[in-house]
């Protein structure tokens, strides 16, 4: 298992380069102008001198080969920096991202807590509704509740987030006044009432993201429990003896965990990536509004920065999935 | 004990009168809603107005605009004039003097020499800076005392009001910003995100594309002000959500630039808690008539003075198409509130603005048809379309692509047919329509079409160049590789004279006379059809007071003016 694990990690390094290569000749390739969004007033030959103050007059694989330099050897040593408080990386140019000229891995440093504390929450919250759920429904498959939960489900997976948004928003926010639809990033969770103002600025993005995670998951897991509830070896349990509740939710459930378990994995990445559309309806500044930010007004370096460790914590995941399946699994081995 | 009591009463009561004045830092927090986010406090490296708006409640310019479109004087002590000696008889020099006493954020003195480092800043070699053209023309700049800043122009300069004027070209503190020049400009990240300024509040924490917190400037120089303590600027989502904020569930007390439907403001305004609030700059948008033939039988000569237009040189014909628009209609279906009626090229500011223009606030289709049939333009073979000597009044009406301006056309192009006119739609898509690219025959320059529309505006509040605009030099053709603004190819030898004395002449009133006769000849001459005055539109809650939306300058220019109105 380890040897295949140290396999699998050195052969992403390549996997990796080679996204990072594909990511770049694709922005560099695509139509746009870091100036686009500068008022027509100001005239051309001062943008032509912001583009080159940008570096935009470089040629592109020098642009590339900086682009690796920074994010591969400079960041690392700002890392160690941080953690041990030494000075390596000291006047070395970082990552630097042209619409607030400020290191971009600060910024993404920065946006971190409140994609995983909202995006994260909305993720755990989706996946524990969704467990019972599809287990339920595929143990009275064709029941009421089965029906009802797949039309949820349905609606959830077919509803965009840019529709549940402002619809929870004009119900709970304007129509009730419950609780606030505008994310404070500021806020600081120091004691109770501080965490309860955090939950309650929670709950609207929470709701419409669980709502979506949920529809996937429990998706799954009715499946999984379908396939082995016709399995033999369930025929043989109840045959032994067993009550209903040992049946289902040792045996069954331990296997239908298996590729649920993988999929939960899978969808981890996102939880760091951000959603785009629900944090720019609640206007949470996270990871994926800055990645949409970042494309609109075509600040390279960002875009490909978080795109890169979007393309990382894929790998990752997967890699992740695979061993997963291997320790729950024991039919599966990889040596 | 009694009137001990009394006294006492009396020094509370006294003592209650005088905090319910204003008093610095006394009405708690303001919280403002961008639905853009800032991305940086340094408006010279960033030509974005979120960021520009953003910086000025910490960085302030020598003078600035006021909602009219008039200069104040801000960090100097007066507007310096021709009158009072503060610009020299030959227009090449001006001479501002700060005033007494201000201090920046960290308690040092302002002078003279940051408002010199301000322009080395601005024009360093390699520096990117957004707001180089505000300096133009500079020679140098000299620093006689610490309040007195004389700058040199390399020629004469009418309008010396360009740098250090506007939340665009703000002033600097040279000791922060000193190592920055040039390429290390960008590089400053400190001193992007956090300057130190003059203005009524000091940056304590900032988030790019996310939020800002600001708290009272203790060294401001009005011990009064700013009445809010703290402020939250936070950015992003969108405008729809942004509005909601402020009226609907009254979260912010100022939500920025809401470009909404008329008829989704109204309801969000209909909740009570807020108001929407709209100016007007010179953002016109209008119609252009091309007086020169655009028949592709002329091939590459079309649309050039070689061919003058077989009936639209006929100013009757012009005004008759001006007269049959109802105005009122298209702004009441296209803009509502962000919109108004106007009969000018140059709308604003308000001393530039001419009134004599007004009749075509009213639509006249009675009007337009017997003007028409006094020039003897009939429609002589029953078609519905009048004709003379053989030409027919068919129009070929081009726009960018855009649900408003297709609506705009649809409009017109029935209230043009009620006065004999056939019209032809046409749109194109806005990149390639304002994409500018010679090759194109299908951009606004080239004007291969009878009639186009399109919004325009200018920079700042001075009109010169904007006007100098329609001289006959300015009219594009393949000479020039269709470069010019005057699309609609007027050559006018008064015009041009109006055009050279303006730039010879440095008296603000005397200026406002010019630029008004040259808006009437062009008005007047019915070269174009102004129809819409764009404004823009924000919204405050009605706990906050003070706001005066000014679209000339920042829209927190006077932040240092806003309070918390007590609740009624």
């Amino acid at each position: 298992m380890l040897t295949y694990t140290i396999r699998r990690l050195i052969l992403s390094v390549p996997t990796l380069l080679l996204i990072a290569l594909v990511i770049f000749l694709l922005l560099e390739l695509a139509p746009g102008d870091p100036m686009a969004q500068v008022p027509l007033t100001v005239p051309p030959e001062v943008k032509a001198q912001m583009r080159e103050a940008l570096g935009l007059g470089e040629p592109m694989h020098v642009r590339f080969w900086k682009w690796l330099v920074q994010f591969f050897w400079i960041e690392p040593q700002v890392m160690i920096d941080r953690l041990f408080g030494t000075t390596l990386s000291e006047g070395q140019l970082r990552v630097i991202s042209w619409q607030h000229r400020s290191p971009v891995m600060d910024d993404v440093l920065r946006r971190l807590p409140q994609t995983l504390w909202v995006v994260g929450t909305a993720y755990v919250v989706g996946v524990l509704i969704a467990l019972p759920i599809g287990i339920y429904s595929a143990y009275r498959q064709y029941s009421v509740f089965d029906q009802a939960g797949t039309f949820i489900t349905m609606v959830g997976y077919s509803i965009p987030p840019f529709f549940t948004g402002p619809l929870v928003i004009v119900i709970f926010s304007v129509q009730l006044g419950w609780f606030p639809f505008i994310y404070d990033t500021t806020h600081e969770v120091k004691d109770w009432d501080s965490f309860v103002v955090q939950l309650r600025q929670m709950v609207l993005p929470v709701m419409v993201l669980a709502l979506q995670t949920t529809a996937q998951i429990s998706r799954y897991m009715r499946a999984a429990m379908l396939d082995n509830l016709q399995q033999d070896y369930v025929r043989t349990a109840r045959a032994k003896g067993l009550s209903e509740a040992v049946v289902v939710m040792v045996h069954v459930l331990r296997n239908s965990m298996i590729p649920v378990v993988t999929v939960i994995a899978l969808g981890m990445p996102a939880i760091f990536g951000g959603a785009i559309i629900t944090e720019q309806v609640f206007s949470i500044n996270g990871i994926g509004a800055r990645l949409i930010g970042a494309i609109q007004a075509n600040d390279l370096p960002t875009v490909q920065t978080i795109t890169f460790l979007f393309a990382v914590l894929i790998v990752l995941a997967n890699l992740l999935a695979d061993i997963l399946y291997g320790l729950l699994d024991p039919r599966i081995r990889y040596d | 004990m009694r009137p001990r009591f009394t006294l006492v009463a009396t020094a509370m009561l006294l003592m209650c009168a005088v905090s319910a004045k204003a008093e610095r830092a006394s009405d708690g927090q303001l919280n403002i809603l961008y639905w853009q986010a800032p991305s940086i406090m340094n408006p010279y490296l960033s030509g974005g107005i979120k960021d520009i708006e953003a910086g000025s409640l910490v960085l302030e310019p020598l003078a600035r605009y006021d909602e009219t479109g008039a200069m104040v004087p801000w960090l100097a002590e007066a507007i310096p004039t021709l009158e009072n000696g503060g610009v020299a008889e030959d227009l090449t020099t001006i001479t501002w003097t700060l005033k007494e006493g201000v201090l920046w954020s960290d308690g040092t003195p302002l002078t003279s020499q940051d408002v010199k480092f301000s322009w080395q800043y601005c024009t360093a070699e390699g520096g990117g800076c957004a707001q180089i053209e505000k300096y133009g023309g500079i020679a140098s700049i000299d620093t006689p005392d610490d309040r007195t800043v004389v700058v040199n122009f390399d020629g004469p300069k009418p309008f010396p009001y360009t740098a250090f004027v506007g939340a665009t070209a703000p002033i600097l503190l040279q000791a922060q910003f000193a190592d920055c020049l040039g390429p290390k400009a960008p590089e400053c990240t400190r001193q992007n995100f956090y300057p130190i300024g003059t203005g009524p509040f000091v940056v304590d924490d900032f988030r790019p594309n996310d939020v800002i917190q600001f708290s009272a400037n203790p060294n401001y120089r009005d011990p009064d002000k700013p009445a809010f303590a703290r402020v939250l600027l936070k950015g992003g989502g969108d405008a729809t959500a942004a509005g909601r904020a402020v009226l609907e569930t009254g979260d912010y007390d100022y939500g920025w630039n809401l470009q909404l439907a008329p008829d989704v403001l109204d309801n969000m305004e209909s909740a009570g808690l807020g108001q929407v609030v709209s100016t007007f700059g010179a953002l016109v948008e209008r119609i252009i008539i091309n007086l020169t033939d655009p028949s592709a039988e002329h091939g590459a000569r079309r649309s050039t003075l070689d061919h003058p237009h077989p009936f639209l040189t006929d100013k009757a014909v012009r005004q008759a198409l001006s007269m049959a628009i109802d105005r009122e209609l298209l702004v009441e279906i296209g803009y509502g509130s962000a919109g108004r009626v106007t009969c000018n090229i140059l709308p604003a500011p308000e001393i530039y603005a001419s009134t004599a223009n007004d009749a075509c606030k009213t639509q006249d289709i009675d009007g337009a048809n017997a003007l028409l049939d006094a020039v003897d333009w009939t429609d002589s073979d029953g078609n519905g379309v009048r004709d003379k000597d053989g030409v027919e009044l068919r129009l070929l009406f081009q726009t960018s692509t855009n649900a408003v301006r297709q609506d705009f056309q649809t409009l017109i192009k029935q209230w043009w047919s009620e006065i004999g006119v056939a019209t032809e739609l046409r749109n194109i898509d806005a990149s390639v329509f304002f994409g500018g690219d010679p090759g194109s025959p299908d951009t606004y320059q080239k004007f291969y079409a009878d009639v186009q529309m399109y919004a325009s505006t200018f920079d700042g509040t001075d009109p010169e160049a904007y006007l100098a605009n329609w001289q006959c030099a300015q009219i594009p053709s393949p000479e020039n590789q269709w470069q010019g603004s005057n699309m609609s190819r007027y050559c006018n030898e008064a015009y041009n004279a109006l055009v050279a004395q303006m730039q010879t002449t440095g008296e603000l009133d005397k200026r406002a006379e010019l630029a008004k006769s040259m808006n009437d000849m062009l008005m007047q001459d019915y070269v174009m059809l102004p129809l819409v005055d764009r404004g823009r539109v924000s919204a405050h809650s009605n706990t906050l007071g003070g706001v005066r939306l000014n679209i000339w300058d920042s829209e927190l220019w006077n932040i240092a003016d806003w309070y918390r109105k007590p609740a009624e």
